[in-house]
């Protein structure tokens, strides 16, 4: 008599499954600003975020709650917790007065979606024709890039965790784009 | 899509960039002793030259720098990118003449 028991997989397993192999979340609201400066300041604008501005192109650094991004090679954009514009505004007059620089608020300019999964990389890359292959674009690596029309500034924070910081007025098509490619990737 | 190596961020697609035109045109150092026929080439004569031809590109969608670039105008080869500023490198006589 076949052993039926064996193979027997409940209806919704495979579903589950597939659903689970991309999320989307969205990120809390957080202080951000675009630092540009020149090379004489990059060092105090590092000490006054609290995180060294990293010198290699397309890397990330995080201390604590702050993570700097390099954007450019005298560009960064400073993620921060939500609130502190003020003390951080204050801290780079303090240590930055002299040294021609500009410090820019984008907080409420640009919002940001987590997507994590195993199939993250492959819903990116529907819409982003970067190596997303962890040997190519590796943990703490970020760039500003194209998601389809949409800029962005794509960020690996784990193997299968993205950020993705995208001009709010582009979040409702970005979000309708993953969403669709998701379900297309899950068929 | 083609495959452009930026000097700061290596190899990125096409769409990540806009073109700028010829490098390495010189704004003359005082226009006014300029007569209208030299400050109108200045403006608006470039070259087309069949072959190799080195021109700036903006990495837009990216690091958002200027940079140039040694590219073949009839094969699209790009044989050479190089920072805003540096001299237009040498090319080996074979390279060139491929």
């Amino acid at each position: 008599m076949p052993e039926t028991a064996a193979i027997r997989q409940g209806a919704f397993d495979q579903l589950a499954a597939r659903a689970a192999a991309v999320t989307f979340t969205p990120c809390p609201p957080a202080a951000r600003f675009v630092f540009r400066g020149r090379p004489a300041g990059f060092a105090a604008a590092g000490d006054a975020f609290g995180v060294a501005l990293p010198q290699t192109a397309c890397r990330a650094a995080t201390t604590g709650s702050r993570s700097a991004l390099w954007l450019g090679p005298d560009e960064w954009l400073l993620l921060a917790e939500d609130g502190a514009v003020a003390a951080i505004e204050a801290a780079f007059a303090d240590r930055l007065g002299q040294q021609p620089h500009s410090l820019v608020d984008v907080s409420h300019r640009n919002t940001a979606v987590e997507i994590a999964g195993p199939a993250a990389a492959d819903v990116l890359n529907a819409g982003c024709p970067l190596d997303l292959r962890l040997e190519a674009f590796p943990v703490g690596m970020c760039t500003r890039t194209l998601f389809a029309k949409a800029e962005i500034v794509l960020w690996r924070t784990d193997a299968q965790r993205f950020r993705v910081e995208v001009w709010r007025s582009f979040a409702g098509y970005l979000w309708g784009l993953l969403d669709e490619i998701r379900r297309e990737h899950a068929a | 899509m083609l495959l452009i190596p930026c000097p700061h961020c290596g190899e990125r697609p096409e769409i990540e960039f806009r073109y700028g035109g010829e490098a390495h045109v010189a704004r003359p150092a005082d226009p006014s002793a300029l007569d209208d026929e030299a400050w109108a080439a200045y403006l608006y004569l470039r070259n087309n030259p069949k072959g190799l031809h080195a021109e700036r590109w903006r990495h837009i969608h990216g690091c958002g720098r200027y940079f140039n670039v040694l590219r073949d105008t009839v094969s699209d080869k790009i044989t050479a990118t190089y920072k805003a500023g540096e001299p237009r490198p040498d090319l080996p006589a074979t390279e060139a003449a491929e």
